[in-house]
């Protein structure tokens, strides 16, 4: 079970400022905690040093893109139980399949109103914390930062 | 005592001898009993002349009166010898004194006129041959005897009437021969003279006897029954087979005894009537009856009378079986009538054979393993053979034709190849033209494995060679006409490669327009996305509380770039289908499933619009096999559509499975402000509104039905609608092949 006093960090992953920073001014405003990076490498070492409860991975990056960040946060064992969703302006299908090939655990088609992106991160967590309890009772509890 | 035995007579005579000595010794023991060197007295005469008188065998007979001599007359050693008639040697008959063996051997050949002995047997002379002397010269005349060296007496033994003598005492010693000695010799050559006349005349009955014995063995071998009977029929003599016919034992069977009696009265009755006593002899047939197994028997009956002064008149009867002899003659004639046939069935085979042979119109020539030619078919004599009357040119393309088919076959003979193809070129005996031949050649071998025969075929090769040449013209043609198609063909694919390659540019120009509107639909999301947030942050008052007035002016930015993103994401979809990047991907699903989706995802939109929306979806309907994205797409546009238009009143989707033709329908009804027939058709166009105006009064982006009619015919389906203005519309999709 998650603490109720501690606030839940999520990470922002995106290169165009106006953009993350939307998002994160409201996110905070709707008690989130939150880390910004803007390319796939800044992603990575984020995710290691901060220790997010969700990440949310713009896709069309520089230096690194998403795929391939979100490739090795998934085969890292640091960092592969944290969930990461997609945001993306690409709407095609086929970019949703290869985001989920990737490692993505969700797929988020921008424009997505802040509002709608809060909806996204509270169905992750729970569905973390879902995983969590069912992980207890099956004695396989991984201790979380 | 031993003799050399040349036949089995002396043989049998020399047993004779032995006894009687034996016998004689016993006596004399008895009745000479010891007188040493008595003179022979007129009692002792009378004794060997009644001594005589009682041995009838030669060699008893010699035994005796040399016992008696050597009671009577000193006699210590002496040896006897007689001539049998008929023979040509000179042998012993009996001895005194010797031991035994000392006479083996002992003959003197009568031929050898050298040997004073056999002189002495001629001119019946007394000689005396002294002892041999060292001096040795009275060496010449002494014969070899079992006396060697010792002095010894030859007396010849002889009767008065004889020219020669018969045998010859010899005695032993030095002993003067005195009046009784001579007399001995007279009366003991009588006795032998007597006795030698006996045994000749008994050797003649038992060469007769002999004869008989052969006679009877001929006679019995003979498989025909032989008889010879009294006048009476009763029978006098009979072979081994007539005995079967005719003799019946008491210890016989009664059936046996039955039918030899039967035989024996038809054999008389046959033999009494008069043809014998007439011709002298008879020939007729004679039933008899088998005694053995009392089938009948058929003879012919043979007799001849013999006469004869002493024993009277007699029937000699021979019985031929004619029986056997019918059968024998069937036998013949049946095998000579199966001979006849095989023959026939041989010549019709060989005649059919003939047939097929001649009826082949290739040549066919049989050679033997000598290389000459058995048989050959008329076509082969065509070729092969002269006719009569040939020209001179005709007779030597024969002839050259044969070289050249010998030399064929002379190759096949030197080979172990059992069959052989090859080519012989001839000539036509007639005409001299080339002929060429294949020549197929089968050696044909006994189980043995020895060569019997080659047969060879030969097969005209000028239809084949103008046929290939015929074929070689059509080839060409071929070839031309080819050569034509394949010139055409090489325009087309050029022609083709054109095509492809602007097929090509086409659709890299496609698909670089797809790109080019992906991206750019990419890059008016990210600005959009920012302005319709920003704007909901302002709204929500995230940076802080806004007045009414701008609290609208907001709601009327984010309503535009809500249908800006509309559109953009419309035109995205257009541009996917059209770049074929919205293929088809059929699943099994649930259709009420998915009208629940469709109405859970247009909830707000419907609770706003305060219609009452209603479904009529059958429970049972089976799940379909669709493009389940594409169908909810459709469905989407079409019941938003029909909120959109329908200010108040219902919308109803519906959903039926037909049966003939198998399909499904999925309708949307409303109740609103409907479409003029005239517009049924340019709704489903590009950017086509109804009320195209700048301030119309429904919100979209007109491309919605355009959509839904291209996605309706990547799965298959149709959209029908049915309007009138002010009456509500229904679009109605339908889907066949949907199992």
């Amino acid at each position: 079970m998650k603490k109720k006093t501690r606030k839940p960090i999520v990470l922002l992953v995106d290169d165009y400022p106006d953009a993350r920073e939307m998002y994160a001014e409201y996110l905070e405003f709707s008690g989130y905690e939150i880390v910004q990076a803007g390319n796939g490498v800044e992603a990575i070492e984020r995710a290691i040093d901060s220790h997010p409860d969700v990440i949310l991975m713009d896709l069309s990056l520089p230096v690194m893109d998403g795929w391939e960040a979100t490739r090795r946060l998934k085969a890292d064992d640091r960092t592969k139980h944290i969930p990461v969703l997609a945001v993306t302006g690409h709407a095609l299908t086929g970019v949703s399949n290869n985001a989920k090939a990737a490692g993505c655990d969700g797929f988020i088609t921008k424009p997505c109103l802040p509002e709608d992106l809060v909806g996204e991160i509270k169905k992750a967590l729970a569905r973390v914390d879902a995983g969590d309890k069912h992980r207890r009772s099956g004695h396989h509890a991984k201790v979380k930062a | 005592m031993r003799h050399s035995a040349p036949n089995s007579r002396r043989r049998a005579v020399a047993a004779q001898r032995a006894a009687g000595k034996a016998s004689a010794m016993a006596r004399g023991t008895r009745r000479f009993s010891p007188w040493v060197e008595s003179p022979a007295t007129d009692t002792a005469k009378l004794e060997l002349l009644e001594g005589f008188l009682n041995r009838s065998e030669i060699a008893d007979c010699t035994e005796y009166a040399l016992e008696w001599l050597s009671e009577y007359g000193g006699l210590t050693q002496a040896l006897c010898l007689a001539r049998r008639e008929g023979e040509t040697t000179l042998a012993a008959i009996g001895s005194y004194g010797f031991g035994p063996g000392a006479l083996s051997n002992f003959t003197i050949s009568l031929e050898d006129w050298r040997n004073p002995l056999v002189q002495i047997l001629t001119n019946r002379r007394h000689t005396f041959f002294p002892a041999l002397t060292a001096s040795g010269h009275e060496r010449r005349r002494r014969p070899s005897t079992p006396f060697e060296h010792s002095a010894f007496h030859v007396l010849p033994l002889r009767t008065s009437t004889s020219e020669e003598a018969l045998g010859l005492l010899l005695w032993g010693g030095t002993r003067r021969i005195t009046p009784e000695i001579e007399w001995f010799g007279t009366a003991f050559a009588l006795r032998l003279a007597q006795l030698l006349r006996r045994l000749a005349l008994s050797e003649g009955d038992r060469k007769q006897e002999y004869e008989r014995s052969l006679l009877r063995a001929i006679v019995n071998a003979v498989t025909d029954p032989i008889l010879l009977t009294d006048p009476e029929g009763r029978m006098l003599i009979a072979n081994a087979r007539a005995r079967t016919l005719f003799v019946a034992s008491e210890e016989e069977s009664e059936g046996r005894r039955g039918a030899v009696g039967m035989n024996n009265m038809l054999l008389s009755s046959a033999l009494s009537s008069k043809a014998i006593e007439e011709t002298g002899a008879m020939r007729r047939e004679l039933l008899l009856v088998n005694p053995v197994d009392g089938s009948d028997l058929l003879f012919e009956l043979l007799s001849t009378v013999t006469e004869d002064a002493r024993y009277g008149t007699g029937i000699v009867s021979i019985l031929r079986n004619v029986g056997d002899l019918r059968r024998a003659t069937e036998q013949i004639e049946e095998n000579y009538r199966k001979m006849r046939l095989a023959e026939m069935q041989a010549r019709a085979e060989r005649d059919r054979l003939n047939l097929i042979i001649d009826s082949v119109a290739d040549p066919i020539i049989v050679t033997d393993a000598s290389g000459s030619t058995s048989l050959m078919n008329d076509p082969g004599e065509r070729l092969f053979a002269t006719r009569p009357g040939a020209s001179p040119a005709e007779q030597r393309r024969v002839q050259a034709n044969d070289a050249h088919f010998s030399s064929f076959v002379s190759g096949m003979l030197l080979s172990d190849d059992e069959r052989r193809v090859g080519e012989v070129n001839l000539l036509d005996p007639t005409t001299g033209g080339l002929m060429p031949f294949e020549a197929i050649a089968g050696k044909m071998m006994t189980e043995q494995g020895e060569l019997t025969a080659i047969v060879s075929i030969l097969h005209d090769r000028r239809e084949a060679l103008e046929r290939a040449a015929l074929y070689e013209q059509l080839k060409q043609v071929s070839d031309e006409l080819e050569r034509k198609v394949h010139a055409a063909t090489a325009d087309i694919a050029q022609q083709n490669e054109l095509l492809r390659r602007q097929a090509f540019e086409l659709e890299q120009a496609s698909t670089l327009k797809s790109q080019f509107l992906a991206n750019m639909s990419h890059e008016f999301r990210t600005p959009l996305n920012a302005i319709l947030g920003y704007t909901s942050m302002l709204q929500q008052g995230v940076a802080g509380p806004i007045d009414a007035p701008i609290k609208r002016h907001l709601a009327r930015v984010a309503s535009n770039g809500q249908h800006l993103l509309s559109i953009i994401n419309e035109i995205l979809d257009i541009s996917r289908i059209e770049a074929g990047r919205m293929p088809l991907q059929v699943s099994k699903f649930k259709v009420p499933d998915l009208v629940g989706e469709v109405l859970a995802e247009l909830d707000s939109i419907i609770r706003r619009s305060k219609l009452e929306v209603v479904t009529d979806v059958p429970k049972d309907l089976k799940p379909i096999h669709s493009d389940r994205q594409k169908v909810k797409q459709i469905l989407l546009n079409l019941l938003s559509n029909a909120i959109k238009f329908t200010p108040q009143g219902s919308v109803k989707i519906s959903v039926r499975a037909l049966r003939a033709p198998k399909s499904l329908s999925m309708s949307v009804s409303d109740t609103g402000i409907g479409i003029a027939q005239d517009d049924h058709q340019r709704i489903f166009e590009d950017f086509k509104q109804l009320d195209n105006s700048p301030t119309r009064a429904y919100g979209g982006t007109g491309l919605g039905l355009s959509i839904c009619r291209r996605l309706a015919d990547i799965i298959g389906g149709a959209i029908t609608v049915r309007s009138q203005v002010g009456k509500g519309s229904t679009f109605t999709l339908t889907l066949s092949h949907t199992r």
